[in-house]
Order: structure tokens, then C-alpha cells, then sequence
């Protein structure tokens, strides 16, 4: 494999990785409250939080375009108060697996939650525990391998994500060229072996990751 | 032990629990069909549930005053809870469970009363602590629930039919655990079941419930009469 193709991998495992790790913070809280609270407007951020699922990925990508790019309302004041862009960047890459990948993650992450026995936390409140405390050292470890798996599959997601990440980042060589944007351009300039050397190595890691969220996903710990 | 449950009214799914007693002996029971809102009053006293209207203080201490906006969250109430499953924490070893609720501290540094050398003890649950809660039986799981809730220095412990599932000699043992438990370290105890011969077992005093309603309260020997053994019969209802 040639310097460019190592690139190509490395980049893309490292933006991949960086999108899920940005989304797990929100996801994770977005899934808790999804799975254990009752509030107002909950229907409407469950269907939001879907939307980039069914939505056709280049629809996605043209609204992040919108909101990011130097004329759109939070790209324009990034880039004018703290000179700071994301269309066509790296960023954009991230921030484009990042919406693509969240659902997924929200989505395991809820089932993971609501997996967990509700009378397992209300025993630890009677033994004196905090609802902070309750989260950490009850909710949270029964969840977290439903949750690992949940972001091994928004890894995935994130790795093979293409329509949004083109319109949003662009398919730049050496600077925002993942996997599956440089596969596109090789089909289209006829490089097939070369094009199916990339392919080989985005369907290991993707097997790998679906293989190992499955895997975690059905040894759960059983929360009587 | 002075409870006091006053103009509680909590709308279950057929029928609202409606109780009004004073409880004063240190081991009572909670008696009546499944499904008659026995739990639920429990769940009321733990502080886990919350009923529209209700009045709970223990010792003098006011739990619950919904005319008066009172909430006692679950975790300053220091009411243990044993329910049905025992709840133990699977992910952690007996050990970690047990000590739980001495925020996994040993528990004489943590002001908890009972040591947790007394406890395991009397308990015999010593040759269990570095097992996982997998590899435990239903009996020991009930053991090991018990020991947990003691540990974090209830000043009342929720039994919550802890005989549901054990055969017939584990039930027997349980019992002289509760009966250890009630003569040993001296915490009052709240026991719902619905099988009498617990009751006359354990109990010092008994409130008979019936689809949410109190329909008998007193001293066990007072309430019933054994009319064909093993089955008792009411004899007299003292609704509160």
C-alpha cells in the first residue's frame, strides 16, 4: 500500500474515532434522559435525534453546509469572531460523521439504559446513595456494554459515511479524503485494484467493529 | 418504633391504597392477598413512590407531609429495603455489595452501628464475600440483601416477601436469620407476606390489608384464629 492510501486510513480511523468520542457526552446524557424521564417535547427530539437516519445523507450534509459554511448563521460567526472554519476542513469530516453516527449511539445507548433493572437504582437510593452516585456506579456499568456497543456501531457508521462528509467537507486529497470519499474517486478514474485494495480494508474494520458491538451487545450483564 | 401512616390515599391501578394506623411495635406486619397494595405502601415509606395525598413520620420524624410540601428524599430516610429478588447489584461481588451502603467503606469507619464482622456473621455469610452474585442461591442472594440493608444503618428495615421463591427448609432458615436479626440488632422491621405462619413467626403486630384497605390491625393472636390449620380465619376486623 502507498504512503497516500496509509494516510487516507489513518485519517479516517482517527476522525472517525474523534466524531464518536465528541457525540458520547450528549448521547449518552440525550439516551438516559430518553430511557428513564417523561418531559414535554420528548416525541419531538425522539424524531429528531432520528431524522439523520432515514434522511438522505447529502439532505443532511446540504443543512450542515447551510449552518456551517462561511455565510450560514453559526459557520459566519465562527469564522468572523474567532477565524475559525469547518466547511471543507477536517473538522467538517468530523462534524459531518459526528451527525450521521449520533443516532445510532442515542439510539443503543437507550436500549442499553432501559435494560437496566429501575429497582436496582432505587435500592441503591435507600442505601444512601446520591442520584450522581446511583448513575455511576449502578446505571452506568449495567449500561456500559450495551453503550460500547452502541459506539462501536456509530464507529462504523462514522467510518463509512460519505454524502454528508462530501458536501460538507469536500473530497480534498491529504486533507479531507476518508476512505470512502478516496474509493469513490478511484471507481471514477478507473483505478479499480486500487480501489478494491481500500475497500478490502474499510470492510475489515467495519467487520470488526459491527462484529465486536454484536459481541458486547448480547453478553450484557444481566441486571435481574 | 413509633410510625405513623395518616390519610394516605394513593390511586393504584383497580382500587386506591387507603391507610390511616399508628404502628408502635418493632416488628409488624404487612398481611393480605398479592396484588392488595402492600408493596406499594412499602414503596410509600421508602420514599420511592409518591402518593397525591399522604402523611409518614418515623420516631418523630416527618417522612412525607404532602399538605405541607415535605419530601424526605429516599436517600436521607436511612430505611432499608430487602425486595422480593433481594436486588443485588450483579455487577459487583458480595463484598462490594454488602458495603454498599457504607459508601464502600468498612463500616465501622463510616458511623455505621452494626459491624460488618457481626453482620456476615450472624448471617453466615463470611464463605460468600469474594463470590460473584451469579454464583449464589436464592436463599444466600436473600441473606446477602439483608446483610446489605443492615449494613447502612437503617433505623427501619422493608421486607418485602422475602420468602417469594425458597423452598420449604430454606424458609425455615430464613426466618431464624430474621428472627437473629430482630433479636440481635434491634432494628424495627416493617414485613409484608402473605402467609401467616411468617407472621405468627416474626411478627409483634398486624395490619391486615385487602385492596388497599386496612381491614384488620392489632396483635396477630388477637386477629385470627386458626380455623383448620395450615389456614387461618379473621375474627375480627378493626378498620382504622
Amino acid at each position: 500500500m502507498s504512503a497516500d492510501e496509509w494516510w487516507i486510513i489513518g485519517f479516517t480511523v482517527r476522525v472517525a474515532a474523534i466524531g464518536t468520542l465528541l457525540i458520547l457526552p450528549p448521547g449518552l446524557l440525550l439516551a438516559w434522559l430518553l430511557a428513564r424521564y417523561q418531559w414535554p417535547g420528548k416525541p419531538l427530539v425522539e424524531t429528531l435525534v432520528a431524522l439523520p437516519l432515514v434522511m438522505p445523507p447529502v439532505a443532511t450534509g446540504l443543512i450542515l453546509l447551510r449552518l456551517l459554511g462561511r455565510r450560514g448563521a453559526l459557520g459566519g460567526f465562527l469564522h468572523d469572531r474567532l477565524h475559525f472554519d469547518i466547511v471543507f476542513t477536517w473538522r467538517g469530516v468530523i462534524v459531518a460523521m459526528a451527525v450521521m453516527s449520533c443516532p445510532l449511539l442515542v439510539r443503543t445507548a437507550r436500549v442499553a439504559f432501559e435494560g437496566v433493572n429501575p429497582r436496582l437504582e432505587q435500592i441503591a437510593r435507600t442505601l444512601g446513595a446520591s442520584e450522581r452516585r446511583v448513575f455511576f456506579s449502578v446505571t452506568l456499568p449495567l449500561a456500559a456494554r450495551g453503550i460500547l456497543g452502541g459506539v462501536l456501531l456509530s464507529f462504523a457508521r462514522a467510518l463509512g459515511e460519505f454524502g454528508a462528509t462530501i458536501l460538507v467537507a469536500g473530497n480534498i486529497p491529504g486533507r479531507t479524503s476518508t476512505l470512502s470519499l478516496a474509493i469513490y474517486q478511484l471507481v471514477q478514474l478507473g483505478q479499480d485494484t486500487d480501489a478494491f485494495r481500500l475497500l478490502a480494508v474499510s470492510v475489515t474494520i467495519a467487520f470488526l467493529a459491527v462484529w465486536g458491538s454484536e459481541w458486547l451487545m448480547t453478553h450484557r450483564v444481566r441486571s435481574e | 418504633m413509633k410510625l405513623l401512616l395518616r390519610n394516605i390515599r394513593l390511586p393504584l391501578a383497580n382500587f386506591a391504597l387507603e391507610v390511616d394506623a399508628e404502628i408502635t411495635h418493632k416488628v409488624v406486619a404487612l398481611f393480605g392477598p398479592s396484588g392488595s397494595g402492600k408493596t406499594s405502601l412499602l414503596d410509600l415509606l421508602a420514599g420511592l413512590r409518591r402518593a397525591p395525598e399522604a402523611f409518614i413520620s418515623l420516631d418523630g420524624q416527618v417522612l412525607t407531609d404532602t399538605a405541607a410540601g415535605v419530601e424526605i428524599p429516599t436517600r436521607h430516610r436511612r430505611i432499608g429495603y430487602v425486595p422480593q429478588d433481594g436486588a443485588l447489584f450483579p455487577h459487583l461481588a458480595v463484598r462490594e455489595n454488602l458495603l454498599y451502603g457504607c459508601n464502600g467503606k468498612p463500616p465501622t469507619d463510616d458511623g455505621c452501628s452494626l459491624t460488618f464482622e457481626h453482620v456476615t456473621e450472624v448471617l453466615e455469610i463470611q464463605p460468600l464475600l469474594d463470590r460473584g452474585i451469579g454464583r449464589l442461591s436464592g436463599g444466600e442472594k436473600q441473606r446477602i440483601a439483608l446483610a446489605r440493608a443492615l449494613l447502612s444503618s437503617p433505623r427501619l428495615l422493608l421486607l418485602d416477601e422475602p420468602m417469594t421463591g425458597l423452598d420449604f427448609n430454606l424458609k425455615g432458615r430464613v426466618i431464624e436469620y430474621l428472627r437473629r436479626i430482630r433479636d440481635e440488632f434491634k432494628v424495627p422491621m416493617v414485613y409484608v407476606t402473605h402467609h401467616l405462619e411468617e407472621v405468627f413467626a416474626l411478627c409483634e403486630e398486624l395490619l391486615v390489608i385487602e385492596r388497599g384497605r386496612v381491614v384488620g390491625h392489632g396483635l396477630p393472636q388477637d386477629l385470627f384464629v386458626v380455623s383448620n390449620e395450615p389456614t387461618y380465619r379473621l375474627k375480627r376486623a378493626n378498620p382504622e
